[in-house]
């Protein structure tokens, strides 16, 4: 079945729920570094290896990132919360429950507002937002993939098993119709800038800091009741999360169709092909036997605390691309490109560093986006500054370097030969614009095109760049283009 | 009171993850079943319009500041392993996920 | 064995304290002479699960050396001490008592650990345990029951029945217990010792391997009064690495220990503990000890507790509860004992066929019980009920607080029972912590002291003091005041006899 075809007949309601692992310089309930990539089990102690004994403080940067995310999705913030034991055995897990909250989040009843591509503003309610710990990590050794299934044992590293989480869970997401996989990736989208314009977690989804589950049902056109719902797990990029929501919407209208029933259960996402394959299945084996952890005691934000944290929010992130929008003065779809290849913040620096906003954009929405697209890599990561670009911008100004040597230097910096006017120097890369050297060029330039020449004289001055590009040639492209014109029409009387 | 059954008791055995003998399920089953008909007194006061005490002290907001401490070497936290393999706990193979 | 060598195991801590401080007697002499006591009786008693005879001997050296070099010495320095096998030392086993954990050397100390060593207290080893803390015989450890030293043929109480026969055999002078029910008190009240439960919260968790968080607290024992507050003092005090632990100063339990005046208190008899299934010898002597109070210049009012009669049915569904979720982490895969890795087993049946084998039945039992209680569709009646019990069990005790000072009540209705009697009968073994519980399930201070011999059996009976949390230092007080008028009255019988 086609998507159009699902869509014919069925209505399709989402719940996303999203763990945000984050960026504390220290674990959720213990002191433990959370630096990524250290050695194997070497950021650990008895608190987050469960050893006999141990107990839990809670971090309040942790606490404190937990209110800003839930300020920040317009959430009630509880006026006192508890955490709460999540028990079920996993190897991952050190103490067999998750230190999570339950029925007491401490913060709930939020939205978050959502742009689409045509530039509709889709409102995605907020049920809550939870602290709770990471996992540690498992390799599985032996199967033929490195996969769980079929292998001879596994490995652990618990440097991960503590690492304070958010999870931010949706209402049900209604009304959204043909749009439903649209808006499940410009909601996760959303979050992500949200996240990191509050600079509680950089959000990488490609590192594992931010993690989405897609919930979703069907039901017929015109019908209340839910459908029974898949949860597919840890869909780790944007594209992907649309994908999946694509691909369950398909699945469910096929199952659903040929007068099937869906199973509630855990899928899996797969990136080679979009597909999901069946997980766990969801029977009510699964009790959680959540009780408040009475390790902890209860967590009773202070209101002038919040009130502290609601006046130092930042910008939110849709409020702050349409003003940046405007100061540059962008169509929506010169934006949207914008915002696509990341470079809003290389941008903004740019500008910071002294140069005008056309010349910065054109620099990293150009070279430098076509050359990130071509290495598959992000455009923040590309060997140069927006301090570099900036100066670049600044030699073109000042008319030392035309837009094809401006290239030229930009190319000297990415591959590592120096600051930009280290790579002028090196390469002797200067607009030539004194008249005595540009004046045999241009000379055998009118000679070696009399017709053209003559044409000028005769007043169509338009004829000029036919003779300009000419200069150029022999110049190699260093002559100041604008100087070569003026010359050019001296010589022939037209100026 | 409603009882337990030695079903009743099996499952819970597998939830909480104890192997248990035929004989000890059904010893179990018959010493839960009176211990749980005794206990099952406190729902005397499931009705009562009464707070829940889950900390015998009024404490709140105890949290530590987000500075690193020392963490145990991985000789250390790999000391009690029952088994080790490049510098993490081997673990026999995991079901359940996949 | 010299006499002098005879006589240190039967100093108190303070006199020991003050006989090594003053050269008297070296630290090493009074490790020695407790270690080879242990040596002596240790095989019919079975207190110690494990005797570090070379740390012991470690720290005395120390403590000498420190003397010699002139150091001010804290007043418990060289004092030997046996550990309740619960909490975790650095390089020390540490087993609770359970097969799960046999051979497992924790990687850290417990706070309490670090205290008693910065306190240059001797730590003789650790000290036998019902399993994990559950039980009231220590007849459930995996290790062997340990007996009474007044009667070898019966229990000492527990769940810290090592402790306590220890102070009781002459084996250490202090010792350390947790209470959760009553596994404090009730073996101190068995055994003829003293055992302080203080306010929950007072002394660190950190590093206490919990059976239940809610209610667990570790406390001193002690053959005396005074010691106990010597050791309170050592081992209470806020720690950042436990939510749970109080920010405020200890009460001045050794100023009150000392004081040994109850005039114009008054004291609160709880009519509820009292009844069928009370011993009557208990009650003799608890009845004899409420009228010393009164000679003593107390006034003596009779409190109604009426939810009191709920705890023991709460109690048996909240630390069961807890306990499911605490003992989950023993799962065969970072410490402990690992059963069926045979290649092919998942984790998920070793973790079972682990438990399986590595848990005794009371342990079992209990785990099982909390897990239905958590269950969904259970939780209200059943864990949800249990923590309305608590909050009316508060309020009994807030309201008998506003008229009385203490409350006493025996701490076990019956002396010690004989090994093997209560053994697979479990409800019979929780009866014996029906006096205790409420003062855990309150958070509050509590107290047992030996009051006299039940005239039937010739064993000891211990006298219950509970006071409101963080006036610990009302237990000992009054407890200080009952010790000094009974010495007088039966020239400290409970400290020179013993069955050894």
């Amino acid at each position: 079945m086609n998507y159009d075809d699902a869509m014919a007949s069925y209505d399709p309601v989402m719940g996303l729920e999203v763990h945000v692992e984050l960026g504390t310089r220290t674990k959720m309930f213990c002191g433990c570094s959370t630096t990524l990539g250290a050695e194997p089990n070497s950021q650990t102690c008895p608190t987050c290896l469960g050893l006999p004994g141990s107990l839990p403080v809670v971090n309040a940067i942790g606490v404190e990132s937990a209110i800003k995310i839930g300020l920040a999705l317009n959430c009630e913030i509880a006026q006192w919360c508890r955490f709460a034991r999540k028990n079920y055995f996993y190897p991952d897990m050190p103490k067999n429950f998750q230190t999570s909250q339950y029925d007491e989040p401490i913060a709930f009843n939020g939205y978050l507002d959502v742009q689409l591509e045509d530039g509709e503003i889709f409102r995605v309610q907020i049920e809550r937002a939870h602290m709770e710990e990471d996992t540690g990590k498992s390799s599985h050794i032996g199967g033929a993939t490195g996969r769980i299934h079929g292998a001879s044992h596994s490995l652990l590293d618990y440097n991960r098993a503590g690492i304070p989480l958010i999870e931010i869970v949706t209402k049900p997401i209604e009304g959204a119709g043909v749009r439903a996989p649209e808006v499940a990736k410009a909601y996760v989208a959303e979050l992500r800038e949200l996240i990191k314009a509050l600079g509680v977690s950089e959000a990488r989804m490609d590192k594992g800091q931010m993690r989405c589950d897609v919930n979703l049902s069907l039901r017929p056109h015109g019908r209340e009741k839910f459908g029974t719902r898949s949860e597919t797990k840890n869909v780790n990029s944007l594209r992907s999360v649309e994908r999946a929501a694509r691909f369950e919407i398909m699945r469910h209208a096929t199952v659903l169709d040929d007068g099937g029933t869906i199973v509630q259960e855990t899928r899996h996402f797969h990136e080679e092909d979009g597909s999901t394959t069946a997980g766990r299945i969801k029977d009510n084996a699964e009790d959680y036997r959540y009780f408040p952890e009475p390790d902890l005691v209860p967590i009773a934000p202070a209101l002038a605390w919040v009130e502290e944290l609601r006046a130092a929010l930042p910008e939110l992130p849709r409020l702050r691309r349409a003003r940046l929008q405007g100061e540059w003065g962008l169509s929506d779809q010169d934006m949207q490109s914008v915002l696509n290849a990341g470079a809003v913040q290389p941008i903004l620096e740019t500008i910071a560093a002294g140069a005008p906003a056309d010349q910065a954009r054109k620099w990293w929405m150009g070279e430098l986006a076509r050359r990130a697209n071509e290495s598959g890599t992000d455009l923040s990561e590309q060997p140069i500054t927006p301090g570099q670009v900036a100066r670049v911008c600044a030699l073109v100004a000042e008319g030392k370097l035309n837009d094809k040597l401006a290239r030229q230097v930009i190319e000297g910096v990415l591959a590592g030969q120096g600051e930009p006017d280290e790579v002028v120097a090196a390469r002797g890369l200067a607009v030539v614009s004194d008249d005595s050297a540009l004046g045999a060029a241009v000379d055998q330039a009118i000679a070696d095109n009399p017709a053209i020449a003559d044409k000028i004289r005769d007043g169509k001055v338009a004829a000029v760049g036919a003779l300009v590009g000419a200069v150029m040639k022999t110049t190699r492209g260093q002559a100041d283009a604008a100087r070569v014109k003026d010359l050019i029409l001296q010589k022939l009387g037209a100026a | 009171m409603p009882g337990i059954t030695r079903e009743e008791v099996a499952h819970l055995a597998r939830l909480s993850r104890l192997e248990l003998q035929a004989e000890e399920l059904d010893h179990f089953a018959e010493q839960l079943d009176v211990i749980i008909g005794a206990v099952a007194r406190v729902s005397e006061v499931a009705g009562l319009d009464v707070p829940p005490t889950s900390h015998p002290l009024p404490l709140t907001n105890v949290m530590r500041a987000d500075e690193v401490r020392p963490s145990l070497t991985p000789e250390q936290a790999l000391s009690g392993a029952p088994a080790a393999e490049e510098q993490r706990f081997r673990v026999p193979q995991i079901l359940g996920e996949d | 064995m010299t006499d002098l060598m005879t006589d240190l195991i039967k100093y108190t801590a303070a006199d020991t304290a003050t006989a090594i401080a003053s050269g008297q007697v070296s630290a090493v002499e009074v490790a020695q002479a407790h270690l080879d006591r242990i040596d002596a009786v240790d095989t019919l008693v079975n207190a110690f699960l494990h005797v570090d005879t070379e740390g012991a001997l470690a720290t005395a050296r120390s403590v000498d050396d420190r003397r010699a070099r002139g150091e001010k010495l804290g007043p418990l320095a060289g004092v030997p001490l046996a550990l309740k096998d619960v909490f975790t030392t650095k390089g020390v086993p540490t087993t609770c008592g359970s097969k799960i954990l046999e051979g497992w050397i924790p990687p850290y100390d417990a706070t309490l650990t670090s205290r008693l060593k910065d306190a240059g207290v001797v730590i003789l080893g650790k000290t036998n345990m019902d399993e994990f803390a559950m039980g009231s015989s220590t007849e459930n450890s995996a290790y062997g029951p340990t007996r009474n030293p007044w009667d070898l043929t019966r229990v000492p109480g527990g769940s810290g029945g090592g402790s306590a026969a220890a102070l009781a055999a002459y084996q250490a002078p202090l010792a350390i217990g947790t209470d959760t029910g009553g596994s404090i008190r009730q073996p101190a009240a068995l055994t003829g010792t003293v055992g302080v439960k203080p306010t929950y919260g007072s002394v660190s968790r950190y590093g206490l391997v919990a059976y239940s968080s809610s209610l667990d607290q570790g406390g001193p024992c002690a053959r005396t009064v005074l010691d106990a507050a010597l050791l309170h003092e050592a081992i209470a005090g806020h720690d950042p690495l436990d939510s749970t632990s109080i920010d405020a100063p200890v009460p001045a339990v050794v100023a009150a220990a000392k004081l040994r005046d109850v005039r114009g208190m008054r004291i609160g008899v709880v009519k509820e503990f009292a009844g069928e299934g009370y011993q009557a010898g208990v009650m003799q002597r608890f009845n004899e000890s409420v009228e010393l109070l009164r000679e003593l210049g107390a006034e003596v009012v009779e409190v109604s507790c009426p939810s009191f009669t709920l705890a023991l049915p709460a109690y048996y569904l909240i630390a069961p509860s807890e306990a499911s979720s605490n003992l989950a982490r023993f799962d065969a895969m970072r410490y402990g004992l690992r059963v069926g890795d045979d290649g092919l087993a998942s984790s998920e049946q070793v973790a079972a066929l682990t438990r399986g084998a590595g848990f005794g039945p009371e342990v079992k039992r209990r785990i099982i019980l909390g897990t239905y209680a958590l269950s969904s569709g259970y939780y209200d009646a059943y864990y949800g009920s249990a923590q309305k019990v608590r909050t009316l069990i508060s309020r009994d005790f807030d309201a008998a607080f506003a008229g009385v000072d203490v409350l006493v009540s025996p701490t076990m209705p019956t002396t010690a029972f004989p090994i093997g009697e209560r053994v697979d009968d479990p409800m019979a073994m929780y009866l014996a912590d029906l006096c205790t519980i409420p003062s855990n399930l309150a958070g509050n201070a509590a107290m047992s002291l030996p009051c006299g011999l039940a005239p039937e059996d010739g064993l000891p009976v211990g006298l219950q003091i509970i006071a409101p949390a963080m006036a610990d230092d009302r237990l000992y007080r009054v407890g200080g005041a009952v010790e000094a008028a009974l010495d007088d009255k039966w020239g400290e019988p409970l400290r020179t006899i013993g069955a050894l």
